[in-house]
């Protein structure tokens, strides 16, 4: 298949130019500078020489490349809650002043109780702020769930042993620790919380993080990760219009994970963090990114395009059919994209149909062993060439033969179907895709 | 260098302890800003284009923000130019001053504003915990040691515990709060207090809200309405509208203080948590931009941990090591 033809490649006087936009819009969204600069950097010898795809300008092509390199940074999927093997699971809140401890700690209560189906229970362990132990019991009652509580006087060490101690005997198999706010420079708070730390070994220590935080959200993260080894992040206040640079610096200093974002002060406002939503949040450029994204659809309707003109004229290559099976592959297992195509179960041929996922591999690596003429025409298959084919693939000749023939039905089944497109004849139905039981 | 000596000259003539307070609280902020400036200067001996450049890293690193740091640092730039500094040693006085001037115009608009004719209403707005309610215990402590009358309105009737929070503090400092049940209508706890303070003589009200984001339209109403109602029972009221920031926050703070300003017509702010490594300097930005002056800063959680907002103080700060290297 013809190569996409592209408007030439990106110069580093693009890269420059761009570069110092990206710096800029990263700086005004509160990533540190320094993270800025490595990040800076890598974007500049990554997107050097790189292939301007049709319809966007260089410029475009380099904010494509930060999209990818930010999204991946941001960290690639969603991050789970541990489980203790024995119950309960300890999961113990910490951060700065005001960042979203207590509320969190609710709600996180609540999201394992209602989504993971847990038997969570809170404990008051903040001793300083006036009136925290109230808030807690308060946020308890709107849960109607326990929340242990010892007072003001009382060692936060002990509240923590004591809580733990409940949630044993009453059969919680989560308990959630409210701890007080403090600054990560403060020895002796510090101090303190590694001692509840060592008191009840928590399976989650989950560093709460207001997202308006600017750039001192490095130094923050990382005296908190290095004193505590925390196991994530919850970013607060994602509700409100702030980009969030935090986050990048957070994941780039500490390289933890991210694994809620709290979305209002409700009780139910919290969710899983979606590292890729953040990462266009961040960089705020929303335009140019639904520009990249519609340049990356035109380009894959044309080799559809190109596709269909091959299955007219029938003249489909084992490339094209390769480059097919990586678009499937891409979107996920077959059976559940074939179930999302409306009416697709009661069409006669695929009505039974199972799809083998393991086949796609075998037909791969057959493909792969072929010639590149033999790609192009399976006529000069014989039976030399064939016993090439398996070997190299590490499959037999009868597998090698199955995909010659399927993919030959394939050829007429196509060849029909574009004949029924544009005579309107009704279709017999019944195709035999390759990797099909 | 004579404007060191000069700043520091009258820093220290202000005898009291709360210089002194003010200064520990910044120095573990300004330790590292200004070992950076320190060797930044120690680092370079003539001004150049990379002594700009790791100047503006500087304050970027303390969220002054990207324009403000390009603006003022292509004024020193020129300033620079024109008055031919070839040492970088000789180029900090005058970032100091330009720094100086920013947050301070007239010298003096840290100060509140008083009603000289009855009881002064105060309304604390601003995001959520960035230290509204605690900055009320502290300024009542402050005002009660003046021997003013202090009545504190509970109008956070919405997240949890805030109410009780308040209570807290008003024993602590010993002073009334009117309050109402969780739930409760702002705007009706205003009225009330309004109302109870004037009746049991208070000098001075301070009115609590909850915490909301500038983003969220329908709270920002709810704020409109309370202020309102102030206004309605209190002709001259609210007295000062200021607005809590969090020392810690971003680029953001810029966005809360032009809405909240939209909203309730701003008349100063509190910088809270200066007593962690976080800077602050967006202050400079909305100084410059909003014109909205800072009249105190929060150094702790505790009720002493108050200071009224002293732009060569601020600075001092930032350059202190400098200046006592200065001195040797
Ligand atoms: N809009 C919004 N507000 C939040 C969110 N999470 C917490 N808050 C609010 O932020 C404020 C502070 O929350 P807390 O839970 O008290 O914070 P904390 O970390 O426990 O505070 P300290 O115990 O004082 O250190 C409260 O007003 C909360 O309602 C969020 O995701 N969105
Ligand atoms: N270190 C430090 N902590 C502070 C300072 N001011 C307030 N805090 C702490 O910050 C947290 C939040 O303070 P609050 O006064 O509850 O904040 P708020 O704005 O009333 O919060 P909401 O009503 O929930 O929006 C508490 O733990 C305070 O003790 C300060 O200047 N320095
Ligand atoms: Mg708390
Ligand atoms: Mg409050």
């Amino acid at each position: 298949m013809q190569k996409i033809k592209g408007k030439g490649k990106v110069n580093e006087a693009d890269v420059k130019e761009m570069t110092r936009e990206v710096r800029l819009a990263l700086l005004e969204a509160d990533v540190n500078f320094k993270v800025v600069k490595q990040f800076v950097n890598r974007i500049k010898e990554r997107a050097v020489g790189q292939e301007v795809m049709k319809s966007l300008t260089p410029g475009q092509q380099v904010i494509k490349v930060v999209n990818e390199e930010l999204t991946e940074l941001m960290g690639a999927e969603e991050s789970k809650i541990a489980t203790a093997n024995k119950p309960p699971t300890i999961i113990m809140m910490v951060g700065l002043q005001g960042a979203g401890k207590t509320t969190t700690a609710a709600k996180l209560a609540n999201y394992l109780r209602k989504q993971k189906n847990k038997t969570p229970m809170l404990v008051a362990a903040d001793v300083y702020r006036p009136a925290a132990i109230d808030q807690l019991n308060t946020l308890g009652k709107q849960l109607n769930m326990p929340v242990y509580s010892d007072g003001t006087d009382k060692n936060p060490v002990d509240i923590v042993n004591a809580g733990v101690q409940m949630a044993k005997d009453n059969q919680h198999d989560t308990v959630i620790l409210d701890t007080a706010g403090r600054l990560h420079v403060d020895e002796s708070l510090m101090g303190e919380l590694l001692q509840m730390k060592d008191a009840v070994t928590p399976d989650e220590i989950l560093l709460v993080v207001d997202a308006m935080t600017g750039q001192d959200a490095v130094n923050v993260a990382e005296h908190f990760n290095e004193q505590l080894e925390i196991n994530g992040v919850v970013l607060t206040k994602l509700d409100g219009d702030t980009r969030g640079g935090a986050a990048l610096s957070i994941r780039a200093v500490t390289d933890k994970p991210i694994k809620f974002a709290g979305m209002g002060e409700k009780i139910d406002q919290l969710e899983p963090f979606h590292p890729e939503r953040m990462a266009s949040r961040i960089l705020g450029m929303g335009d140019v990114l639904s520009l990249i994204e519609k340049a990356q659809t035109n380009v894959d309707e044309e080799k559809a395009k190109e596709l269909e003109a091959k299955m007219r004229n029938a003249d489909l290559t084992f490339d094209d059919f390769l480059e097919q099976l990586d678009q499937v592959k891409s979107m996920g297992p077959l059976e559940d994209l074939l179930g999302m195509i409306p009416g697709a179960g009661k069409m006669k041929g695929l009505k039974n149909m199972q799809v083998d996922d393991s086949q796609i591999g075998k037909v791969e690596a057959i493909i792969r062993s072929m010639t590149k003429a033999e790609k192009v025409d399976p006529k000069l298959m014989n039976a030399s060439r064939k016993r090439r084919i398996a070997k190299g693939s590490g499959t037999t000749v009868q597998d090698v033969n199955k995909l010659l023939k399927q993919f030959d039905d394939m050829k007429k089944m196509m060849k029909q179907m574009s004949s029924q497109m544009t005579g309107k004849k009704k279709g017999k139905g019944g195709m035999q895709l390759p990797f099909m039981k | 260098m004579s404007f060191f000596r000069k700043l520091k000259e009258r820093v220290t003539n202000q005898t009291d302890s709360m210089t002194d307070k003010f200064k520990d609280g910044l120095q573990k902020t300004r330790d590292s800003f200004s070992e950076k400036m320190n060797s930044l200067a120690a680092k370079y001996r003539t001004v150049d284009e990379d002594f700009f450049e790791e100047l503006e890293e500087l304050l970027i690193s303390a969220d002054v923000g990207v324009n403000t740091v390009m603006e003022l640092v292509d004024e020193l730039r020129d300033e620079a130019k024109l008055k031919n500094v070839k040492n970088s040693r000789d180029i900090l006085p005058i970032i100091s001053e330009k720094l100086t001037e920013r947050l301070d115009f007239t010298g003096h608009d840290s100060e509140l504003t008083m009603n000289p004719d009855g009881m002064t209403v105060i309304l604390f707005v601003g995001v959520n915990g960035v230290g509204k309610t605690t900055t009320i215990g502290k300024l009542a402590h402050h005002f009660k040691q003046s021997d003013q009358k202090v009545v504190l309105a509970a109008g956070d009737t919405f997240r949890a515990g805030a109410i009780e929070q308040l209570a807290v503090w008003g024993e602590r400092v010993g002073v009334d709060v009117i309050k109402q049940a969780e739930g409760s209508d702002p705007a009706a706890v205003m009225y009330d207090a309004i109302h109870a303070a004037r009746s049991r003589g208070a000098n001075v009200l301070l009115c609590d809200t909850a915490g909301r984001l500038q983003n969220k339209v329908n709270l920002m109403k709810e704020l409109e309405k309370v202020k309102r109602v102030i206004q309605r029972e209190v002709p001259s009221a609210p007295h000062e509208v200021l607005l809590v920031l969090d020392a810690t926050t971003g680029q953001n703070a810029m966005a809360q203080a032009k809405q909240f300003k939209e909203a309730t017509d701003v008349s100063g702010i509190v910088l809270t948590k200066l007593d962690g490594t976080a800077k602050g300097g967006i202050v400079l930005a909305i100084r410059n931009e909003l014109d909205i002056p800072v009249k105190f800063v929060g150094l702790g959680e505790k009720m002493d941990d108050l200071q009224p907002f002293q732009a060569e103080q601020f600075t001092y700060g930032l350059f202190q090591n400098m200046v006592e290297k200065e001195e040797d």
